[in-house]
């Protein structure tokens, strides 16, 4: 008999019933909850005169909408304010932890649901945002739901959902110097595509993936989404378990050591059937840039724009034409010839510790170069942001030129003031280049945190792996 | 939610692949905290030449002439033809509002963003997977005949061209169920409440630590 996979663990372990369709009930553990997707789901609990079913599942923290600056002066958008305020009105009438602006707890909800050890292994984790496939990482089955899906949620506890196909992405080998959990993100978008994944819970597997932190596995779970899955997952090991020790929502004394037992179970066994299997090599991938209006249109650093008439399938063909007359590209440019207006390091993809780090290290004594206007550094959350200052890492950015800005989604999606003027090119972190993604006719290249900031020194990309170690 | 049965209608065609939900419905609106009215803002930077704010009067603003949906032969359009990917990137529920509160029921495509394809059945609209040669056929025929209609039958599975030639479709039997008859999936799921409260106590006692808090 076939052994079961992760997925299979995770979700038998959470069926309340299901119907002979498929159709199942699943419970869920973990509902995190945000400004954006969150107001009319309560709007719709209190039409109908529901309660939520279990409040102490429910976390919930402003992020989409808050402003990095000037904190103490409230939200000056007052659409924004009053959907901020919403959110603490509906957390505060039905009983719900949230952490509020001025909480040094806040941040985006995908930084600070781990962080705050919400998030566990062996949990169903959902929210109402794409990125909850981040939460995988821990060996959760994480994933982003609508708002209808948030009301339902908070009304009954489960979801309905049928199950998925199971794909495992093997990346064996050891990673390159300047090659990071963005880059193999990239890089496996590049390979299979936008739609990849579709229909498919993905388990990230081989011994690279095992070598990355924590943080590291979170950056290439967040993006599962963007290879067309709603959940992505890694197995749990010792690293895993290491980074929950202490967290604040994570079981202590007797408690931690049955949790341990069993998320030491979280794997695939050996004889697990996948219906889609992709292995890859480490020693292949890159420091990664995307070139155009889609997370798979992406190259190497010491590549060049490709050729759209190079490209057989039409459709295809005429989407890259499209996406290099938005981005203001020409076939056949070095991608570290193209010039950069703007760097933003930060996102639920790249705005951990880690990768503040990973960026303060490009910079050794350094300035940001001048024709870059603007490069913002966002940490995820207050905790984030509390341990770079810490470390000094603020002050080696404000010195170089950078701004050290208030945790939030920021310049992600340009909901706040932070965004792109039209025609300005940005170095980005995030996980989207999608048209008007950070402002009305910017332009987005996704690229690791080592990446954005060294390009915010040299003003055009540079391939990382060329400079000192 | 609204029931869908049958449909007749002007079909618009978006020749696009990896539409992505902020295309359908750009951030700067999701700030709203209501359901409705999105329809104005639906593919708003297509659709326009200024920038779309919150709280614009729409109707004074200046249109691209070149968008599909500006066109005359395509106003009143009710089913939306697209390509692979349609509806990728954030899970934003504003996308189906905006394609429903602008009058779209049905969106035909190659495929769909996981997502998205859920999100449009809980608020009545029905997203149709058709292989990639029907899907071309269509964009052929539609631009060909102008004032191109469909007729979408989901109690039988069914679309008929004007020439009277059918397809049929397939659709989740259980999503089929809730549309045709309009229910709400959170009082169907209510029905399930011993069954739920039974799981929760035992899964309480296999595993307390998930009930900390
Ligand atoms: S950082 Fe960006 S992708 Fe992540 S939750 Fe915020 S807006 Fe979404």
């Amino acid at each position: 008999m076939a052994g079961k996979t992760l997925y299979d663990k995770l979700w038998e372990a959470h069926v309340v019933r299901q119907e002979a369709d498929g159709t199942a009930l699943l419970y869920i553990d973990r509902h995190l909850v945000h400004e954006v997707t969150s107001p009319q789901a309560f709007e719709g609990l209190r039409l109908a005169g529901r309660r939520p079913w279990r409040t102490d599942s429910v976390v919930a923290v402003p992020d989409h909408n808050v402003p990095t600056l000037g904190r103490e002066r409230g939200i000056e958008d007052p659409i924004a304010r009053i959907q901020v305020e919403t959110l603490e009105s509906n957390c505060r009438d039905f009983g719900i932890t949230v952490f509020g602006m001025d909480d040094p707890r806040q941040g985006i909800v995908h930084v600070m649901g781990p962080e705050q050890g919400a998030t566990l292994p062996g949990m169903t984790v959902v929210c109402g945002d794409s990125h909850t496939s981040t939460h995988g990482a821990f060996a959760a089955l994480a994933h982003g739901i609508g708002t209808s899906e948030v009301e339902h949620v908070l009304a009954t506890q489960c979801l309905i959902q049928k199950k998925m196909r199971n794909m495992r992405i093997t990346v064996e080998g050891e990673l390159p110097h300047g090659v990071t959990a963005k880059d193999v993100a990239l890089f496996i978008i590049g390979r299979i595509g936008t739609a990849g994944g579709t229909g498919c819970a993905i388990e990230f597997a081989g011994s690279a993936i095992r070598s990355l932190s924590m943080e590291g596995r979170m950056t290439l779970c967040n993006m599962a989404i963007e290879a067309g899955a709603r959940a992505g997952m890694v197995a749990v090991d010792q690293t895993t378990i290491d980074y929950f020790a202490g967290r604040p929502f994570a079981p202590q004394g007797a408690l931690w050591d049955q949790a341990v037992a069993a998320w030491r179970e979280l794997h695939s066994d050996a004889n697990a059937h996948f219906d889609r299997e992709e292995v890859f090599d480490a020693a292949e991938i890159a420091p990664m840039v995307t070139w155009g209006t889609s997370p798979e249109m992406v190259v190497a650093v010491d590549a060049a724009v490709p050729d759209p008439a190079e490209e057989a399938d039409a459709v295809r063909r005429e989407g890259m034409v499209k996406a290099l007359a938005y981005m203001g590209l020409t076939a056949g440019t070095p991608i570290t010839a193209i010039p950069v207006d703007k760097v933003f390091i930060g996102s639920c993809t790249n705005g951990r510790i880690e990768d503040m780090r990973a960026a303060a290290a490009q910079i050794r004594g350094r300035r940001v170069a001048a024709n870059v206007r603007q490069a913002l550094v966002v940490p995820g959350s207050g905790l984030v942001k509390q341990q770079a200052e810490a470390e000094g890492l603020d002050r080696l950015f404000v010195e170089a030129g950078f701004e050290w800005r208030e945790p939030g989604c920021s310049m992600c999606l340009a909901m706040n003031a932070d965004r792109l003027e039209p025609g300005e090119r940005c170095a980005a972190t995030s996980n989207r280049n999608f048209e008007g993604r950070q402002g009305k006719d910017g332009r987005t290249h996704l690229v690791s945190p080592a990446m954005a900031a060294a390009a915010a020194i040299a003003g055009h990309f540079v391939d990382i792996r060329k400079e000192g170690k | 939610m609204e029931k869908f049965t049958a449909l007749e209608a002007i079909v618009a065609p978006l020749d696009r692949s990896n539409v992505d939900t902020d295309a359908i419905i750009p951030k700067q609106f999701l700030k709203s905290i209501r359901r409705s009215g999105f329809g104005p803002n639906l593919f708003d930077e297509w659709r326009y030449l200024d920038q779309g704010e919150p709280g614009m009067d729409n109707s004074q603003r200046p249109l691209n002439p070149d968008f599909v949906l500006n066109q005359s032969r395509y106003q009143g359009a009710q089913i939306l033809l697209a390509r692979e990917n349609f509806g990728c990137g954030s899970s934003r529920e504003h996308a189906p509002w905006a394609l429903l509160d602008y009058g779209f029921r049905v969106i035909l495509a190659p495929s769909f963003a996981d997502i998205f394809f859920n999100n449009c059945f809980k608020n009545g609209i029905l997203p149709i997977v058709l292989d990639a040669a029907s899907i071309d056929r269509l964009f052929a025929e539609v631009a060909a005949h102008e004032g191109y209609r469909l007729r979408v039958d989901l109690e039988q599975q069914q679309i008929t061209t004007p020439s009277g030639a059918s397809l049929t479709f397939e659709v989740d039997p259980f999503r089929r169920h809730c549309l045709l008859e309009g229910l709400d999936d959170i009082g169907l799921t209510l029905q399930h409440v011993d069954a739920i409260r039974a799981y929760e106590a035992q899964r309480r006692a296999e595993a307390p630590w998930l009930f900390r808090g």
